[in-house]
């Protein structure tokens, strides 16, 4: 009884963590993005548009080369994550150079990362789906061995787990340990204090769309090959998810490590219901389930909108007229 | 010959056939070459045709004419900022031809003028059709031009719409006791839905500050999910695996708009929609309370200053944007032959709305054109589906916002030309349309 039990536990982890860091990772790219001042609701689209490339990368890799599957992976994630970066650089210009609305521009990058994902893959491939399907999980030597611990983090894991983790580290250190993150968040609180001191607001904000974008375009490779199996299409609103837990999680990294955690349960309990015992046992339809993290959103906004943590001058276009 | 031709001139249909050969056989630097090509020829013709035309007395002519033209529109600012529209519009349709030829050279000009002639492919039949996909895009349209006007960003029109289909089908499949005033109560049920959903970023931005835009987002995915949810519990037919469809009763009429176009699936809805039109600006422009309304968007504090209620205001003008989306939402359902889906998306309508309003300049008028434009490509890009992907149509819409998202440079670039060639300074003025 207790090893069913905890055998099940371990199978749901193991949805879980695959997800909660394909989420994590495109909202620490919002994160970014909104601490240096431009808002990034094009999180979707560039999500799409590095799905979309590292998809047809993979199905290149795995059906004409030999490589290990883990390296053509990686390649990749690589492919998505700079197609991801370039994308972005659409709504930087847009909005930071030409001082546009940056809704609208984010917008405009969500259609069209939408359409011609379908558009390029139906004439190429003559349908929506790009087929990536493969085992993608693997046992860590050695780690993989340890009692509980092992089973839960190291035995079938995915490679981007590992990334993900890092990527996380790294976001924390840059942002509260580094020049280059102090002078980002400044750019984002208050950028007339931050231009009077020589900080290169503009340049700041590039930059933190750019890696927005970087990120946003990895997690797209995370989905595709740890969520989906395939592309099709769109991401099925990871993109606004992680916008939405990105806000749950008050623009700060160790908060949204957290809510990650319970967003990616939501979502995998709403979509693997029928394989999890406890949950079938309930009976509660599974849109609940996805409805609840945007509702959450809903409430945190509306209730901590008096000591909201959000970035002092996000949306606001830097204007040195206006000081 | 002709094989070595159809791999360099055909790339995309190669490895159609055979997907191994992916980027083994694409000639990317041939394919830049030829494409060089076409385009200096039209350059050169462009420059020779000004060339031989600007000498002669006809030129010369037109020349003053279009300085005329300048100096006209220097004197009326808006002109720029419908030239802005256009130019948007230019530069899509450009980007969709450069893709298309990227594709499949050999089909693009027919490609082309099969979606920009669109309606009339099939005559009278055709023209009722693109009408009838407009009437919801010009509708959505009109609820986030509405919002824009005061002050507000409605990104959450798609939610409104869907949450406004699903009670319009909802009265349209169980309350067939209503008779022939079946319709009208599932559509006013639609734009009660509607307005109920918009309500809540309104009512969450006037009393707890909080951006309207992000709430409506989550807004979106949460009607979806409730609209997934009430479909399966409500309105589904298990053995066909869709929802029900509304009862004939619930269809919106097609009066005698069926004798005029033959076959197509035109209803009333456009007069409808042009009623809304209608409503919109007198609402806006010739009410006490549409003066309130602007009021608070241009600047809520002053607003409140002068005495007006800015907290219901803000209130009001999300609603009455919620309930036009929830219309949108009914006219799009309450048709023979449509069904709600399950969806894993928002519905798209909702963001070309967008879309519409910034070319309709969030005018009602503008917006009734631009959705026709829209209505006219959708169609184009129905009958050109033999040459190119549907979604070629939306890949040009999204080039579409992205320039009308740089209007305000594409205005100040227009504005320094006319100042060039008029030499005189022409001021733009930031006007209450203007958004962000």
């Amino acid at each position: 009884m207790i090893v069913d039990v905890f055998n099940e536990i371990v199978s749901v982890i193991s949805y879980v963590i695959p997800v909660m860091i394909a989420l994590m990772i495109v909202a620490l790219g919002g994160l970014f993005s909104e601490r240096s001042g431009t808002i990034n609701i094009a999180l979707e689209g560039i999500m799409v548009m590095g799905g979309f490339i590292g998809a047809i990368v993979l199905h290149y890799l795995l059906n004409n080369t030999g490589l290990h599957i883990q390296i053509s992976v990686f390649i990749a994630m690589i492919a998505g994550a700079v197609s991801g970066m370039l994308f972005s650089f659409f709504h930087a210009f847009a909005s930071i150079r030409m001082k546009s609305n940056q809704i609208i521009s984010a917008t405009a990058l969500n259609l069209f990362a939408a359409s011609v994902g379908v558009f390029v893959a139906r004439t190429v491939f003559g349908y929506r789906r790009i087929n990536v399907d493969s085992s993608y999980r693997f046992d860590v030597a050695v780690l993989s061995e340890i009692p509980i611990l092992g089973d839960l983090l190291f035995s079938s894991a995915f490679l981007s787990t590992y990334i993900g983790i890092i990527i996380l580290i790294a976001v924390i250190i840059i942002l509260y340990k580094t020049r280059f993150g102090l002078r980002l968040r400044s750019c984002g609180e208050n950028p007339h204090a931050a231009d009077s001191l020589g900080v290169d607001v503009g340049r700041m904000r590039y930059a933190g769309v750019l890696i927005s974008g970087l990120l946003a375009g990895l997690g797209g490779v995370f989905f595709v090959v740890a969520f989906q199996n395939r592309f099709e299409s769109d991401v099925r609103g990871f993109g606004f998810l992680a916008l939405a837990l990105l806000i749950s999680g008050q623009w700060r990294p160790q908060r949204i490590f957290v809510i990650s955690i319970l967003f990616a349960l939501m979502r995998v309990v709403a979509s693997r219901s029928d394989s999890i015992m406890g949950i079938q046992a309930i009976d509660i339809p599974t849109e609940i389930f996805r409805m609840l993290p945007y509702i959450l959103t809903i409430l945190v906004l509306a209730f901590t909108s008096k000591t909201s943590k959000a970035p002092e001058a996000l949306g606001e276009p830097y204007d040195t007229g206006k000081r | 010959m002709k094989r070595i031709w159809e791999k360099i001139i055909h790339p995309f249909k190669v490895f159609g056939r055979k997907t191994h050969t992916l980027f083994a056989n694409i000639p990317w630097r041939k394919l830049a070459g030829w494409l060089l090509y076409p385009l200096a020829l039209l350059f050169g013709a462009l420059v020779a045709l000004k060339r031989k035309i600007g000498a002669t007395r006809f030129g010369k002519r037109l020349d003053k004419a279009w300085l005329k033209v300048l100096h006209w529109s220097g004197e009326k600012p808006e002109t720029i900022k419908v030239a802005s529209s256009l130019l948007a519009v230019v530069f899509g349709l450009l980007f969709g031809f450069i893709v298309m030829l990227v594709v499949d050279p050999s089909s693009a000009g027919s490609g082309f003028l099969t979606i920009i002639l669109g309606p009339f492919q099939q005559g009278m039949r055709s023209v009722g059709d693109t009408i009838f996909y407009a009437v919801p895009i010009i509708l959505t349209g009109l609820s986030v031009a509405f919002a824009f006007r005061t002050g507000l960003f409605n990104i959450g029109a798609s939610g409104q719409l869907y949450v406004g289909a699903f009670v319009a089908v909802y009265i349209g499949v169980q309350w067939d006791f209503l008779g022939p005033f079946h319709w009208v109560v599932a559509s006013l049920g639609a734009m009660l839905a509607g307005a109920a959903w918009g309500a809540i970023p309104g009512l969450l931005k006037a009393f707890r500050n909080v951006h309207e835009v992000v709430v409506s987002i989550m807004l979106n995915y949460v009607s979806i999910y409730l609209v997934n949810l009430a479909v399966r519990s409500f309105i589904f037919n298990p053995t066909l695996n869709r929802a029900l469809g509304p009862e004939s009763s619930a269809h919106i009429p097609t009066l005698f708009l069926e004798n005029i176009f033959p076959r197509s699936s035109i209803n009333i809805g456009i007069f409808i929609t042009l009623a809304a039109v209608f409503l919109f600006h007198i609402l806006l422009n010739r009410t006490v309370f549409g003066y309130e309304l602007k009021s608070v968007g241009l600047n809520r504090d002053a607003a409140r200053y002068a005495g007006m209620k800015e907290k219901r205001n803000i209130t009001l003008s999300m609603t009455i944007a919620g309930s036009i989306a929830g219309l949108a939402g009914a006219m799009m359902y309450l048709v023979p032959g449509t069904y709600i889906r399950i969806l894993d998306v928002p519905v798209e309508q909702g963001f070309t709305g967008i879309a519409i309003a910034l070319l309709g300049l969030s005018a009602p008028v503008g917006v009734l054109i631009a959705g026709l434009f829209y209505g006219a490509i959708n169609r184009g890009g129905y009958f050109a589906q033999s040459l190119y992907r549907e979604e070629i149509v939306n890949v040009i819409i999204a080039v579409i916002i992205y320039f009308s998202a740089l209007s305000l440079f594409t205005q100040q670039m227009i504005a320094k030309y006319i100042n060039r060639r008029t030499k005189k300074e022409i001021q733009l003025k930031e006007s209450e349309g203007d958004v962000g």
